[in-house]
């Protein structure tokens, strides 16, 4: 296959940052100009560069699709399915991944300089919205002089991008896959965001969003918001599995024993614990404030007078829609309303509930039938 | 591949290039050999997810469900033919899910194992036990075959309904058997219906 050469192309490869001029147009009617994109590229563009695939994270996620993290120097958060030899493969596909607008990896977000003042935006930064997200990766593609999207390819938030894609860029993309995602942010979502944000706003530190200068963080609060997510992401088959109601083993009492007072007893607090101490390390917590605000506006059908169908009218694209039996986050019934809608408007469209103990989560988890799906939907059709 | 001779039968006289609906179409053999011999536009509609998951593989529009109860989400005559094939007789209310078959393609195929073959009769006659045979292999208390239908009851319900019958053939083994006394001697039946 001949491959378009770009060897000397420093737009291409691992840990790449892009500053494009803008400004981009947001939905709350703020212009946000230059905006910076970081992101990485792996694999070779065709020539007629016609295996292009965006992958598009989750809420903490970020561009290290495939690529150790270098903060945690953990593996790439989608490694399972993007790699050697995995379904998307830099082997045969050129795959993008950006950071979004208004996370704190690189992209214009609320911990970023704003040039004009030489200071972090901080609660400045103006408010975005999902389709600003893919605005901005619109903007990233055409500096990449990427045309058309073979497939675009997002889980839990990332699926709500990917699915925004064929909306507002209908021409611009063959297939799209949606993993463990909605086409809306249900009441209960907000409610369970809003704990999250109130967590962060309530701690001392965060000082209405100006706590960049000193380094006294809000930690506890991003923390608690952690926290409460993170309980969300998981079945309580999973945590009884894994956790039960076990104690926390200490030195003196490898088994463990209640104290009687409010140290971290049972096992499942410890793990809990951990998770949003290891958050604050690595994210910020403005940055959860936007994001999370983002997935709240969210409402496909809303944004095409109330009809899904109407949204994807002028799409041409396959769509393949997966979900998780035990994710209670983003359940069956939401990827189900966009299936039905899909065929109302005779879209080509796939969907299947896998079966997995690991609730939302297990999109990101070991799943071999995910994968035997995402390797045979990117393949089919072009024997 | 050799298709099940009543999707073979199907296969032979759907015309090309036509647009599909396959309920109940398990790995998507049928979807396959439609789209490749004949450059048809096929969709399917599939419970076991396992089956779902293999026809995605094979590069088709595959979306799990249920008959009888997501037929309703598609629109009226957006398909040129829909197919039910060997699932009939698992559906809880077979005549809708003909009725929707009817609203969703022009025409639709049914195709269902004849419950009044003469060795199923000889079975409950002489034995006097539910028949267990090649077609319907499952003893009757772990069957998904909830509704057993003969070609006469079928034809019952399709004057009932005033449907109108397009096509019909019946199978012994792999082979086309005689329209009469097909209620006796078909192990197997397949209708194309127009509302």
């Amino acid at each position: 296959m001949a491959s378009a050469s770009f060897p000397d192309d420093n737009r291409f490869g691992l840990r790449r940052q892009a500053r494009l001029p803008g400004p981009l147009r947001l939905d709350s009617g703020a212009a946000l100009g230059p905006v910076d994109i970081a992101y990485e590229t792996y694999g070779r563009m065709d020539a007629d560069r016609s295996n292009v695939i965006l992958i598009c994270h989750a809420l903490t996620g970020d561009q290290y699709v495939a690529s150790a993290h270098p903060v945690t120097g953990k593996p790439g958060w989608w490694w399972r399915l993007v790699g050697e030899g995995k379904p998307v493969d830099p082997a045969r596909h050129f795959i993008v991944c950006a950071n979004v607008i208004g996370s704190c990896m690189g992209s214009s977000g609320p911990a970023s300089i704003d040039p004009a003042t030489g200071e972090p935006h901080a609660m400045r930064f103006p408010v975005i919205t999902i389709a600003d997200m893919v605005r901005a990766q619109a903007m990233l593609l055409d500096h990449l002089g990427v045309d058309r999207l073979r497939a675009v390819i997002g889980g839990s938030m990332g699926g709500m991008q990917a699915l925004s894609w064929p909306t507002l860029y209908p021409e611009r993309v063959e297939s799209c896959i949606v993993i463990a995602s909605t086409a809306r942010h249900s009441a209960q979502n907000i409610a369970f965001h809003e704990v999250g944000r109130q967590a962060i706003m309530a701690d001392p530190n965060w000082r209405g969003g100006d706590y960049y200068a000193d380094g006294a963080i809000p930690s506890a609060g991003l923390a608690v918001a952690r926290m409460a997510a993170h309980i969300t992401y998981l079945s309580e088959a999973g945590l009884t599995e894994k956790f039960g109601r076990r104690l926390q083993g200490r030195p003196e009492n490898p088994n463990g024993s209640k104290t009687f007072g409010f140290d971290a007893d049972f096992q499942v607090e410890s793990y809990l614990r951990h998770q949003g101490l290891s958050f604050v390390e690595r994210f910020d917590a403005n940055s959860y404030l936007y994001i999370t605000r983002a997935m709240d506006y969210y409402d496909i059908a809303e944004d095409h007078g109330g009809s899904l169908a109407r949204a994807f009218a002028a799409s041409k694209a396959r769509f393949c829609l997966i979900s998780f039996d035990t994710d209670w986050l983003y359940p069956t019934a939401e990827s189900r309303l966009i299936v039905h809608a899909l065929n109302a408007g005779g879209a080509q469209a796939s969907f299947v509930e896998l079966s997995s103990p690991f609730g939302h989560d297990a999109f990101l988890l070991e799943c071999p039938e995910l994968n035997r799906v995402v390797d045979g939907f990117l393949t089919g059709g072009r024997a | 591949m050799t298709l099940r001779p009543d999707l073979a039968l199907i296969a032979r006289t759907v015309t090309p290039g036509a647009r599909v609906l396959d309920v109940g179409c398990g790995d998507g053999a049928l979807m396959a050999a439609l789209r490749d011999a004949k450059q048809v536009d096929a969709r399917g509609l599939e419970i076991d997810p396992r089956n779902v998951a293999a026809a995605v593989g094979r590069g088709l529009s595959v979306v799990q469900g249920d008959a009888d109860t997501d037929l309703a989400t598609y629109p009226e005559a957006s398909f040129d033919y829909a197919i039910l094939s060997q699932t009939l007789q698992t559906t809880r209310r077979p005549d809708r899910v003909v009725e929707e078959l009817l609203r969703i393609g022009r025409q639709a195929f049914v195709s269902f194992p004849n419950f009044a073959h003469w060795r199923g009769r000889l079975s409950l006659f002489w034995g006097g036990r539910m028949p267990v045979t090649r077609l319907l292999p499952d003893t009757w208390y772990d069957t998904l075959n909830i509704h057993h239908v003969t070609v006469d009851d079928f034809r019952a319900l399709v004057k009932d309904r005033g449907w109108t019958i397009d096509g019909q053939w019946f199978l012994k083994g792999d082979r086309e058997t005689t329209h009469a006394n097909a209620n006796l001697f078909a192990e197997h039946a397949v209708f194309l219906l127009r509302r």
